[in-house]
């Protein structure tokens, strides 16, 4: 049993012991306040390694090409930000770069710095309290899947004056979200402050 | 299991909004900040001067929200002819061109969605300003919905983004992003920003007061 205060209305309750897979809900506002987690180091682990590789072929790779006629253009996923600082709307252009490339990133490095010295069980990395209030800060501003929905919009648009062809980082890009989803969502919080606390 | 309703601040108690860790709160320390044990965060009992910054923060948006509509997003040149697009009118082109689907989705994430969440804004302020007990459930829905729905509205910086990448065929086509798309990227993040200020447990406090 502990005891902890709704994050929606403040009321204090106490949780008891969970079995695994359930959540436990405010008994006023109907807010999520824990949700208990099965092997979550390991699925957090796995799952953030599986998004690195998926990120740096997103990175690096082809992204889309557009082919009309006999011209074809080839991009990457910066090549739209690169453009926007060309163009000098440079806080524009940072605002895509921190959304879709940076913050994925330093979701997923976060994340590592993290869940590796509790998995060896070894003593947590200096910063490791800041480093993952952070992280917790991060969630809302990563937006690939928005980014996904753009890319879908923008092929329906050009669809009439040239033909699209999406490269491998595209799918990279596409299976990256899902596998970053499942990693945030492997998280248990409740165990890293524990863990961070007895650590300190 | 507690039965009796009782808020943390009620019981002199604190939770971090970090680590989500309840402990005692010292009271007010002559203005000097307090921090919580485990995570180091400072400690609010409720976020500070959450109606005051939350209002401002959704004026400005607002304010910006007019020229975000009004100028062009995107500036396409075909063939020494150019063309300037709004929001809207991107949107009239998908509705001509057959794509309802996409007007549809665009119509929503950028016009829409922040107009919803003014006036969801505006409504929770003032319903916590003058101190509402009506259904408080409904309104932190409603305060959970503009959490979540705030961020689509990145939609249209991004489609922007990717056409100036892919077309640009030197005179035979080419397109550049509009003035308006920096002030519609300030509408979402500022937007984002005001949720963000607004603390929901103002809403329950009138209704503990009221009982």
């Amino acid at each position: 049993m502990h005891q902890i205060a709704c994050h929606e209305c403040d009321l204090v309750q106490s949780i008891p012991p969970m079995p695994a897979r359930a959540a436990a809900r405010c008994v006023r506002c109907g807010a999520v306040l824990f949700r208990s987690k099965p092997n979550s180091i390991d699925r957090t682990l796995a799952w953030t390694i599986a998004g690195l590789v998926l990120y740096v072929v997103a990175v690096t790779f082809p992204f889309l090409a557009m082919k009309s006629g006999s011209i074809i253009r080839e991009t990457g996923l910066l090549t739209g930000i690169r453009q926007l600082f060309d163009q000098g709307i440079i806080p524009l252009a940072t605002l895509v770069l921190l959304t879709c490339v940076l913050i994925p990133l330093l979701q997923m490095l976060g994340l590592l710095y993290i869940f590796v010295p509790l998995k060896m069980k070894i003593r947590s990395q200096p910063f490791a309290i800041p480093v993952f209030r952070l992280f917790r800060h991060l969630k809302p501003w990563s937006m690939m899947e928005i980014y996904m929905l753009g890319i879908l919009v923008a092929i329906v648009k050009l669809g009439k004056m040239a033909t699209i062809v999406p490269g491998l980082a595209v799918f990279a890009f596409g299976l990256l979200i899902f596998v970053l989803t499942f990693a945030l969502s492997s998280v248990d919080s409740h165990l890293v402050w524990e863990y961070l606390e007895k650590k300190r | 299991m507690k039965t009796s309703y009782a808020s943390a601040k009620s019981l002199g108690l604190v939770s971090c909004h970090d680590c989500h860790l309840l402990s005692r709160w010292p009271g007010s320390s002559g203005g000097r900040s307090v921090q919580c044990p485990r995570c180091g965060a400072e400690l609010h009992q409720r976020k500070p001067n959450s109606i005051v910054r939350t209002w401002a923060l959704v004026i400005a948006a607002m304010i910006f929200y007019i020229p975000a509509n009004a100028l062009p997003m995107t500036v396409t040149s075909a063939l020494g002819a150019t063309q300037a697009d709004t929001i809207l009118s991107g949107v009239i082109y998908f509705i001509h061109s057959g794509s309802w689907e996409i007007a549809l989705v665009i119509f929503t994430a950028s016009i829409f969605v922040p107009f919803l969440k003014f006036i969801i804004l505006i409504y929770l302020l003032l319903s916590v300003q003058f101190k509402s007990i009506k259904r408080p459930k409904d309104r932190i829905r409603l305060y959970q919905l503009t959490e979540a729905i705030g961020r689509w509205s990145m939609l249209d910086i991004y489609v922007v983004t990717i056409l100036i990448a892919l077309v640009k065929l030197g005179i035979l086509a080419d397109i550049e992003a509009g003035p308006a798309v920096i002030y519609f990227a300030s509408v979402v993040v500022i937007t984002m920003l005001a949720a963000e200020s607004f603390d929901p447990r103002l809403i329950w406090d009138a209704v503990e007061e009221e009982a």
